[in-house]
């Protein structure tokens, strides 16, 4: 449905330095069709069509109206866009308007003008906080089942997509000298001075804009207007070879070392395809520069949510920037000079200012005396007691400041201007360790200089700029941020000649009164419509009520109370409540201190964060060289690590299960070809070699003779088995080491750093060469022969006996053959080079085509090893189980003084004869006992749980035995054979199984030898 | 492509690798190219050189031989390995979307090698001239190499930073 909107009311004939007046736009905000120019934002566009109301807030479903001009809005939250690429929760005073824009409002139903949700702000006084924690608690059923679902319906801002996201994003990384975070005057000076002095700079901008709040407020410098000096120094900077600049470009988190991510907006403002939708910048900086300047803070009075009531810096922005009148008639609170800037500017736009309330006795400084001459009255000492209007301002009562809010005149208006002084942006700097200092002269945290974030020289690393560093005028930010850009490119070493700094002239200024309630004596009633939180519903009587319960913390205040946990984080808010909680505490704010902040500061989309990782990029996958022919033959993929190997090949209709049979079935009777080229392989050399495998390994190697193979354990300092594989001496002093297909890159790591930080006197190499070969397990009675019809190399039992290897020729193709089984059948695997590994395995299927050959998959091959016995790490490894479970023994050396593990193996628990031990398990009926399932023992535990004596670790149904088998620990198992067990499987079956040997199948090994 | 790993600094070492590639044992983080060869920096401990792949029995054997006596190890990773050439004026920018190293012009040049990542996977790469970077992964990841590259090189995504 698409209405017809009202005309352009609030729009002004003139005026609007960002507007391009010749582009109109049209654009929608709840299917209503509405109009703007390039160069709005949303917000603006949506009070030039005089929609004030512009969402709910969250607990009491309040009307809300734009209050802020840029990132710190904590009110104009919409989603933006429709399906692939919808999004919630965005800032209509960010989000640059284009053709076409979809806007939505959230958090209100069933309409945002009707909202049946502020039945919660009528009985507001009954909802303080706390008050969910206080009531909810009991029943505790109540909780899940009747409280969270309303309370979840009810509360909650904007929907997430439903749909797969339809852009694409990407990671960014640069190395810079320094970073100088904020385009404003500030920004543009200190980067203009590293820059001269020969670093390498980046300058980020946030907004589409450079020169911040100066080019609202105006400023003469070095003699020109400030747009003039903006245009020069932007010129002058981009005569820099050195000097990278980016706009739309927020710098969200800083950590250790520099490192620094922002995010940029691509094509949030328009609704272009091809580019990717945002950039998250991961830059790593010497060092920082904080010229992020400060936000206007909003004055605590009653009503000072009703739409209509903004920061006062918000109102000149809509007028100067963008030709909007946030109203006719604008009353102006404030408690210090810069707000008459705003009184002055309506004045001369035309616009009405029936009164500047100043919460001073007096308004003795220039500004005032300029409004004064403009005929704007002034009442100092006076508050605003209250502003009439629901979801709109109709008028403010005044009170005197120093009283508690009889209301002794009230002006009719339609917007209010509200400044309660100005907070710098400290929160960069802050989230690496900066420290804060309170300034009592402007009431507001400033960055220490003396406790910077510091690096890993113990330098500090960041250094605040301007506004954000607490300067007030135009003339000392553009002093400090000189010489902190100066000092920045000093400290990265960079002292090219210093260029004169920008000169600004000094305005004086009356200082600021802090007022953190208004009127002073405030009472009840006014509190509790004194919002500080405008998102989460914070008012002054919340906090105080936080401070009464006992929540003297500031961190637990802000939890009791959800004060700056909104997804502005407080930007409006913090300060404000802090003040609110002191006092209550009788504390000095400083005393008090601020919560923690935490990037990012300002909400990163996660399609950002993930960057390229989606889609087929989402995580590597790793193929081996006959990938390509295993999908082409059916195969059924299963993800190892991040390889991808065949779980079985499904001939024509046949389901996986009884693929995995008959090609177990096929490699015990006739012939299986297994692509196992992602079994590790590492080469291990040098004088130390042996001795070296002999720590690594539990077994001996360093006696293992040239040409032959042995099976080796791996277990770390704490015992436990972490990897197996085998082993082969290749060389003298060359021996090569067989992992698990996961295992490779891991234990090679394990490798080097045993070699590297404990035995760097071994004198030997490593290298992980698991790529450079193919591996094709030839498996089952006719392997032999299949071979031998592919011509070459001696295969007999003499030549090449179980547990040796030999180099030779197949077929043609130079290969390593081992003789090696983990199926039990007679089996040669052979390693060619990868880049022959396709030929080779397709000349052994057809080799092996009049010998019934078959390729088999990763499960045949996990039932093959269990009919045997054989463990598989990761099934009946699982980080605490010791090689002295499994039944091992005779894979650990009694002759080595140590090997890893070796002493922890020793602890009275590792040799406690009540370990689970691994047993087979024998269903009384054949049936398959479901993985993990436990044995249930007598009696339960102190929780009231059935006490367990053991627990399933691989299961599977043998298609050569016709049964289910499975493995298991078992306490004391090898000693209870025969003894049953009782399986309560989680389908609320009991399954009985028998104690049995492991090895189901050739107990005698006969087999292997073909 | 053949592993080296041994003591850079011993004069056995030097002398079989200037034998068979003609060329001198790169300084850290530098590549040393001649006809034909190819050597690498890796690691304090390690080098690759590229070597005709006919030819890298031979030069395994070659260099083993040089290196008679030396505690070393020579093994052939022609197979483990796939090589892409990334070219054209854009070739920094679609590597620094990819890889934490620092490729610009200052950091990177002609004659070094850098070890890192591109993205999720382990990858080395150096600079052929100014606007071709040549880099190595692993074989099994040749594919999400190539689609890493392809995307992050897609039209309208381009910098313009170095």
């Amino acid at each position: 449905m698409v209405l017809e909107g009202v005309p352009m009311s609030a729009r002004l004939a003139s005026g609007g330095r960002l507007l391009d007046r010749s582009r109109p736009l049209d654009f929608t905000f709840n299917e209503i069709r509405m109009r703007g120019f390039a160069g709005d934002t949303l917000a603006s566009a949506l009070l030039a069509n005089d929609q004030v109301l512009v969402g709910r807030s969250f607990k009491y479903h309040r009307p809300r109206g734009v209050v802020a001009s840029g990132i710190e809005e904590p009110n104009a939250l919409v989603g933006i866009g429709r399906e692939g690429r919808f999004e919630p929760n965005q800032l209509a005073t960010v989000q640059e308007l284009f053709d076409g824009l979809h806007a939505v409002s959230q958090n209100h139903w069933p309409s945002l003008e009707f909202d049946v949700g502020t039945l919660a702000d009528l009985a507001s006084s009954f909802l303080p906080a706390g008050f969910y924690y206080k009531t909810f608690i009991h029943p505790r059923a109540a909780w899940q089942h009747v409280f969270e679902p309303f309370i979840r319906r009810a509360a909650g801002l904007g929907t997430a997509p439903r749909e797969r996201d339809a852009d694409s994003y990407e990671h960014f990384y640069v190395h810079v000298d320094v970073l100088v975070v904020g385009g404003g005057v500030a920004g543009l000076a200190a980067a203009r001075q590293a820059g001269a002095a020969g670093a390498k700079v980046l300058l980020l901008e946030q907004t589409p804009y450079w020169g911040g709040r100066t080019c609202v407020d105006g400023a003469v410098v070095n003699g020109v207007p400030e747009g003039e000096w903006i245009e020069r120094t932007l010129a002058e900077i981009s005569r820099m070879e050195n000097v990278r600049t980016r706009t739309r470009c927020m710098a969200a988190g800083l950590y250790d070392h520099g490192y620094v991510v922002s995010c940029e907006r691509l094509a949030d403002h328009e609704s272009a395809d091809g580019a990717p939708r945002h950039r998250l910048w991961r830059i790593r900086a010497k060092q920082v520069v904080t010229a992020t300047g400060a936000i206007e803070r909003p004055l605590s009075f009653a009503g000072n949510d009703v739409p209509g009531v903004m920061l006062a810096s918000a109102v000149r922005d809509y007028v100067v920037n963008w030709g909007v009148s946030p109203g006719d008639r604008t009353v102006v609170v404030t408690n210090n000079d810069d707000a008459y800037r705003t009184a002055i500017m309506l004045k001369k736009t035309g616009l009405e200012v029936p009164a500047v309330i100043d919460a001073r006795a007096q308004a003795s400084g220039p500004l005032a005396a300029q409004a004064r001459d403009l005929g704007i009255r002034i009442e100092c000492g006076k508050a605003v007691a209250k502003v009439t209007g629901r979801s709109r301002v109709s008028a403010v009562g005044v009170a005197v400041q120093a009283g508690e809010g009889a209301v002794i005149d009230e002006i009719a208006c339609d917007a209010v201007a509200m400044s309660g002084g100005w907070s710098p942006v400290v929160n960069l700097w802050s989230h690496c360790g900066g420290k804060l200092e309170w300034n009592d002269m402007n009431a507001h945290f400033r960055p220490d200089p003396d406790r910077p974030p510091k690096g890993a020289d113990g330098e500090g690393f960041v250094r605040a700029a301007g506004a954000a560093n607490g300067t007030e005028s135009v003339a000392e930010t553009l002093a400090d941020a000189d010489s902190q850009g100066r000092a920045a490119a000093l400290a990265t070493g960079h002292r090219k000649r210093r260029r004169a700094a920008p000169k600004a002239a000094e305005e004086a200024m009356q200082p600021m009164q802090p007022v953190w309630l208004m009127p002073q004596g405030a009472g009840r009633r006014l509190r509790q419509r004194i919002w500080l939180d405008f998102q989460n519903d914070v008012k002054v009587s919340d906090v105080q009520l936080a401070a009464r319960e006992g929540y003297e913390s500031v961190e637990h205040a802000k939890r009791y109370t959800t004060l700056g946990m909104a997804t502005d984080q407080g930007k409006l808010s913090n300060i404000n409540g802090l003040a609110v909680l002191s006092n209550e505490l009788g504390a000095e704010i400083h005393k008090v201190g601020t919560t923690t902040f935490r990037p990012p500061f300002a909400p990163v989309p996660l399609g950002a964060i993930a960057g390229e990782a989606h889609g087929s990029l989402f995580q590597p996958v790793r193929r081996t060289p006959m990938h390509d022919w295993h999908e082409a033959h059916g195969a059924h993929w299963e993800p190892v690590g991040q390889w991808r190997r065949p779980y079985c090949y499904r001939l024509g209709g046949e389901s996986i299960d009884d693929a995995v049979r008959r090609e177990v079935t096929n490699t015990r009777e006739r012939l299986g070809l297994l692509d196992a080229s992602t079994l590790g392989k590492i080469l291990v050399k040098g004088p130390d070699a042996g001795g070296f495998l002999d720590m690594m390994y539990t077994g001996m190697m360093s006696t293992l003779r040239l040409g032959r193979c042995r099976y080796g354990l791996m277990c770390d300092e704490n015992g436990f088995l972490i990897d197996d594989g085998v082993v082969a001496r290749v060389g003298e002093d060359t021996f090569l080491c067989h992992t698990t297909s996961g295992g490779a890159d891991r234990i090679h790591a394990h490798m080097e750093e045993w070699l590297q930080t404990e035995w760097w006197d071994l004198k030997v190499y490593t290298l992980n060469l698991t790529e450079q070969f193919a591996q094709i397990a030839v498996v089952g009675p006719n392997a032999r022969d299949a071979l031998e019809l592919m011509g070459g190399m001696a295969l007999g039992s003499g030549a090449l006996p179980f547990m040796s290897w030999a180099d030779g020729t197949i077929g043609g193709f130079d290969v390593r053959v081992f003789r090696i089984s983990f199926s039990g059948e007679i089996s040669f695997e052979i390693a060619v080079r990868a880049n022959q590994g396709l030929d080779f395995w397709e000349a052994a299927v057809e080799a092996g085509d009049g010998f019934g050959a078959m390729p088999y998959g990763t499960e045949a091959l996990h039932v093959m090893r269990a009919e045997k016995g054989f463990i598989t790490i990761g099934d009946e490894t699982d980080g605490t189980v010791i090689p002295q479970d499994l039944g091992l023994h005779w894979a650990i050396s009694g002759k080595k003084t140590d090997y890893l593990g070796k002493r922890a193996q020793e602890r009275t628990n590792m040799t406690d004869p009540n370990r689970w031990k691994l047993v087979g398990l024998e269903t009384l009926d054949g049936s398959v006992l479901p993985d993990g399932a436990y044995a249930a023992a007598e009696g339960e535990n102190a929780n009231g749980q059935r006490n367990v004596q053991g627990r399933v670790t691989s299961t599977y149904f043998s298609p050569t035995l016709g049964k289910g088998i499975a493995m298991g620990l078992v306490r004391r198992g090898p000693e209870r054979m025969g003894e049953v067990l009782e399986f309560p499987c989680s389908d609320g079956v009991t399954r009985e199984a028998r104690i049995v040997s492991p090895v189901f199948h050739d107990p005698d090994g006969a087999k292997r030898n073909g | 492509m053949v592993t080296l790993r041994g003591d850079l600094a011993s004069a056995g070492l030097k002398k079989a690798v200037r034998t068979l590639t003609g060329v001198a044992v790169p300084k850290r983080g530098q590549a040393r190219i001649a006809d034909g060869h190819c050597v690498l920096w890796m690691s304090p401990d390690e080098l690759l050189i590229f070597c005709p792949y006919a030819e890298v029995a031979k030069s395994v054997d070659k260099i083993q031989s040089g290196l008679d006596g030396v505690h070393a190890l020579v093994a052939d990773v022609s197979d483990a390995r796939s090589v892409f050439t990334v070219a054209g004026v854009g070739a920094r920018e679609v590597l620094a979307k990819l890889t934490p190293a620092d490729v610009s012009p200052d950091a990177f040049g002609a004659g070094m090698v850098r070890r890192s990542r591109l993205a999720q996977v382990p990858a080395a790469f150096w600079l052929q001239d100014d606007d071709t970077i040549t880099v190595i992964c692993f074989r099994s990841v040749a594919g999400y190499v190539l689609d890493l590259l392809s995307s992050a090189a897609a039209p309208g995504g381009e910098v313009k930073y170095f």
